[in-house]
């Protein structure tokens, strides 16, 4: 069975096509990156499957099962620039924030977790800064924290949003060493990826994105020079309609934002 | 005024007591609840909010004909939750940004909040719903049954809070990652507003519409500046708040002119100003303070450095300098006399003549320290020729 | 319509595009809260005033006005920039110390005198036709007209004569620093010309209501145009029509003038959201739902495409396949499938159906920008 199944996967945002028919399989127990330009979907295919967004169509399922039945099978590396690093909380208390889903409503976090967390910490080599205000923490820092608190959740599946993104190179190969671990242990680990020299080395599969799936498979049987162009050098898939029809919504599902010559309000809506 | 004859006001005098009383009820739970409130950046929600409810209370005397406390706080709750539904709507589905949004609603609803009460006050059998009251609250009229149902009401917002404490950090902390585990977001979102709407409709009683915005924010604010976790803000955000409270209503029963709402709000204010200047860490007078003082240490480690640099390059490390020479290596020509002076009594320089001074063995040593630990050898003399304008040598500069 | 009634009418219209003019940049610049953190500390600049010159109709009380404004303004850049309190933290900091210093100022020091602070705060403009403007001994006409008739003049030109340099500072305050506007400048211009105004209205409609003027008709009228010049005009033209009906609204039943005002001015605006064309909820619910359809049915061409000439196809191009696998209900799929077929870009055959050269051209175009 395969861990991940997502079979004519559709999103849009705001009435515009991010995700089209996207079909993908993964197998148990790989590390696998997913790859494209700026705006092809790949945050976009995380949420979908991770259910914050709503598909327009298509399905998802972990382990043959739907992915709300399944939530305790998964755990989430949001990007980090998605929190206030700002907040006043310590870093042990974020990380035991990957608990909570286990504790359920309202049960706090205790002893147990506690130790839980810790041990979290212990692997990604930040035990020290367990009492830290997470403010005082560097890029790097955070973005151990975070693997930290995704560590605790315990899963079998990983989804992970740009993890090497404006970290330090001792923080990249922490990171790397620690999903290899955890392919060892055989979980499965998604990866979205902004780097792609490196990606030969650091995983054993790939999915390139661009709107559409261009193709997913083993690296040395998909990461050619063929399908990268195609991922990065076509042009990005989105729907236009080429005013065949009359009474179609010509300006509505137009290309990109209608930035008219003379509109310096909406300029600033960029 | 006699402290003794204050608290004996205090604890025996009905209506400074209840006044206080309700000022710290009021100050407990928008303190608490406002410290979500700021963490969320929805610090102006509670003064639009508190404007918003003026329609809620006049429609629910309107109906019901009765001024107790608990109908009209459901009718300003209610109208406080209506707006901010519309503020949603309009900030999700338009253009338009959160500010003008709040301050369309809030205007417009106290607008319409003025048409029904100037109407209502035409109506033959309504006793005057007093304006006054709404917009400044009426703090020293509050009566005892009045305090009780703010207790009540602050109760159950507090105990609410408590329970769902874990959920509503992982909602203002990381509302997907909480979405990714399940947790309803959406729901939680709307419960927690509807606390703090809770609050203000709450306090509104005490120190009017006007005010109450501050009473979200401040305490807040201040306790944010003392602590980096969000226990001990909720509590010292809560503490802080009953103090301005208390202080108010005490200031103003001294009888001199100060009415309660604004006193309480400037206890508040002045809660932040002593926080800001002063809390542990972040506080600006410790940072100014701490600044100063490494650039001193600085300064007195460049004057250090530049005798030693100065030293070697004559064969006779005794060879005294003009203070001129060292003024004009220095970065900032003035300190350097105090630099020297500092230097002096802890023994690392001795003046040696009129105006000049030279490095004693242990200054040589302390020298030669600051430049290990700075990590770069001793700069090789040929640099001082590319450098000078200063005299070479040295000769007697005037001081 | 008596005369008093013909002054009123005209004093809030003069009030209403008095106000709309600086608030549409108000509203531009996201300084919409700013409006009503003013509307509050006015206040003091007007007890400061009264106390230096003992008068109340005193012109130096708009000086005030205008310098507790810019205060306002700075306080508020102060606290952000020690980073210790975020952006809207700090307005909701300075402006209740501010307004809560005038009310002890006055409760303690001004009781004798007639300085209401619901007058203040509400106005009350059907007060206005009696406090005459006779200079020379010769009445003509009301106070508050003159007094809001200069603002508006005062406003207007300066908007006039700054045009550009607003222009480019309000979108681009980069650029305007480049070629020397000096956007610092600008903005502390632009909040003296809110206090000045807050400050004349203040007892025509009351400082709160003000804000409903200064900010209303201008986001209603952004939600019609993207044109500057446009966007002005139609602020100008609610801010009227706001001030029209709000005063015949009033005249119905016997209420606040101003109340009725702001609520005219917030109909206004909900008229809008719902029915702008474009960027009203209307429009976009319909929109969405066209889209719905023709999205579903560029899915069914993509879906077929993808599925064209590979094993799976004859399973996948049933029309009962598509429930499960796109996720649509039966009906839906069925409606898709009909309205596909209608702009010829499906054909059913034998239960499956196929894609028409039409239709293969649009999936197609739809995988390549």
């Amino acid at each position: 069975m395969n861990a991940i199944e997502v079979t004519d996967l559709t999103v849009a945002y705001k009435d515009k096509p991010v995700l089209w028919d996207i079909d993908l399989e993964v197998p148990e127990g790989i590390l696998m990156a997913i790859v494209g330009p700026n705006g092809a979907g790949k945050t976009t295919l995380l949420k979908a499957i991770l259910g914050l967004m709503k598909p327009a169509a298509g399905q998802v399922l972990i382990y043959g099962k739907p992915y709300e039945q399944q939530r305790r099978l998964v755990g989430y590396v949001p990007q980090r620039g998605s929190v206030d690093w700002d907040f006043p909380t310590t870093v042990l208390d974020v990380v035991m924030m990957g608990r909570y889903g286990s504790l359920g409503w309202i049960r706090r976090p205790g002893r147990r977790e506690h130790d839980q967390a810790m041990e979290a910490l212990e692997k990604v080599g930040m035990v020290e800064f367990a009492g830290r205000q997470i403010s005082q923490l560097s890029g790097g820092q955070q973005q151990r924290v975070f693997l930290a608190r995704a560590l605790v959740q315990d899963s079998q599946i990983y989804f992970m949003d740009e993890p090497f993104q404006g970290v330090d190179a001792i923080t990249e190969r922490a990171i790397v060493a620690l999903l290899q671990e955890l392919r060892q242990a055989g979980k499965t680990v998604v990866v979205v990826h902004h780097d792609l020299p490196t990606v030969p080395e650091y995983f054993d599969w790939v999915t390139l994105l661009n709107v559409r799936r261009i193709a997913s498979g083993p690296i040395e049987q998909v990461f050619s020079e063929e399908n990268l162009r195609l991922t990065y050098g076509g042009r990005v898939a989105f729907l236009r309609d080429r005013s065949t029809e009359p009474d179609s919504p010509d300006a509505v599902l137009g290309a990109g934002e209608a930035l008219s010559g003379h509109s310096s309000i909406s300029k600033r809506e960029g | 005024m006699d402290l003794i004859a204050l608290l004996n006001g205090l604890f025996f005098d009905y209506t400074l007591r209840t006044v206080a009383l309700g000022a710290a009820v009021l100050g407990i739970v928008s303190g608490a609840l406002g410290s979500f409130a700021v963490l969320r950046k929805q610090s102006l929600l509670g003064d639009a909010m508190s404007h918003a409810a003026l329609p809620g209370v006049v429609l629910a005397f309107l109906l019901t004909r009765s001024k107790a406390p608990l109908v009209l706080v459901l009718g300003a709750l209610i109208a406080g939750w209506l707006a901010t539904l519309w503020l949603m709507s309009i900030v999700n589905r338009t253009r338009i940004k959160e500010d003008g949004a709040l301050a369309l609603v809030l205007s417009v609803f106290f607008g319409f909040g003025l048409v029904l009460l100037t109407y209502t006050q035409r109506l033959p059998d309504a006793r005057q719903a007093g304006l006054d009251q709404f917009l400044f609250g009426q703090a020293a009229a509050l009566l005892q049954r009045d305090v009780v149902t703010m207790a009540i009401l602050s109760t159950l917002a507090l105990t609410l809070l408590a329970v769902f404490w874990k959920e509503f950090k992982l909602l203002s902390f990381d509302r997907e990652f909480g979405a990714s585990l399940g947790f309803p977001m959406g729901l939680l979102d709307i419960l927690l507003t509807t606390l703090l709407v809770l609050a203000i409709v709450i306090g509104l009683q005490a120190v009017g519409v006007v005010l109450m915005s501050a009473m979200v924010v401040a305490p807040a604010a201040a306790a944010r500046q003392w602590t980096d976790r969000l226990g001990v803000m909720v509590v010292l955000s809560a503490i802080f708040g009953a103090a301005a409270g208390v202080s108010g209503a005490v200031i103003s029963s001294l009888g001199q002119g100060f009415s309660t709402g604004p006193t309480v709000v400037l206890a508040a204010s002045a809660i932040v100003l002593i926080s800001i200047l002063f809390a542990s860490n972040r506080g600006l007078v410790w940072n100014w303070v701490r600044h100063q003082r490494s650039r001193r240490r600085l300064q007195l480690e460049n004057v250090l450095t530049n005798l030693h640099l100065l030293a070697s390059q004559h064969t006779d490390a005794t060879h005294g300098h003009s203070i001129e020479v060292l003024r004009a290596m220095s970065a900032r020509r003035g300190g350097v006399a105090r630099s020297l002076a500092v230097l002096k009594e802890r023994g690392l320089v001795e003046k040696v003549g009129d105006n000049l001074w030279a490095l004693t063995s242990e200054g040589i040593a302390a020298a030669q320290k600051v430049i290990q630990e700075r990590g770069f050898e001793p700069l090789p003399s040929s640099i001082l020729d590319g450098q000078s304008r200063a005299p070479e040598g040295d000769g007697g500069g005037a001081e | 319509m008596s005369g008093f009634q013909i002054e009123i009418q005209l004093i809030a219209l003069v009030t209403a595009i008095a106000c709309a003019l600086p608030g549409a940049f108000l509203v531009l610049r996201r300084m919409a809260m700013m409006s009503d953190a003013i509307s509050h500390t006015v206040l003091l600049g007007i007890v400061v005033g009264f106390f230096v010159v003992e008068d109340l109709s005193s012109p130096w009380l708009i000086f005030g006005a205008a310098v507790v404004g810019v205060l306002t303004v700075s306080l508020v850049a102060l606290l952000q920039r020690t980073r210790l309190v975020k952006e809207d933290a700090a307005i909701g900091l300075v402006f209740p110390a501010l307004f809560s210093i005038a009310v002890i100022l006055i409760t303690r020091y001004a009781g004798s005198v007639h300085l209401d602070i619901d007058a203040v705060l509400i106005g009350e403009i059907a007060f206005a036709p009696f406090d005459r403007f006779a200079p020379f001994g010769t009445d003509i006409g009301p106070r508050g007209l003159y007094v809001m008739g200069a603002i508006l003049l005062l406003n207007l030109s300066l908007i006039l004569l700054f045009y550009k340099e607003l222009k480019i500072s309000t979108f681009d305050p980069g650029l305007a620093a480049t070629l020397g506007f000096a956007p610092g400048l600008i903005h502390y211009g632009l909040m003296s010309v809110v206090s000045v105004t807050v400050v004349g209205a203040f007892d025509i409609v009351g400082s709160i209501l003000v804000v409903a003027l200064m900010v209303a008709p201008p986001i209603s009228a952004y939600l019609l145009t993207d044109h500057l010049p446009r966007m002005l005009g139609l602020s100008v033209l609610f801010g009227a029509l706001s001030a029209l009906s709000g005063f015949w609204l009033a005249t119905l039943l016997d209420a606040s003038i101003a109340g009725s005002m702001a609520s005219m001015a917030g109909l206004i605006f909900a008229v809008v959201f719902l029915f702008a064309p474009d960027r009203g909820l209307v429009a976009a619910a319909r929109r969405r739902e066209r889209q719905r359809w023709y999205f579903a049915q560029s899915m069914l061409v993509i879906h077929l495409l993808n599925h064209e000439g590979l094993p799976e196809a004859d399973r996948e191009n049933r029309i009962e396949h598509l429930h499960d696998h796109l996720r649509w209900h039966p009906g839906f799929a069925d409606r898709v499938v009909r309205k596909a077929e209608e702009r010829n870009w499906v054909i059913r055959l034998n239960g499956r159906l196929a894609l028409t050269q039409p239709g293969r051209e649009h999936a197609r175009q739809a995988i390549i920008r």
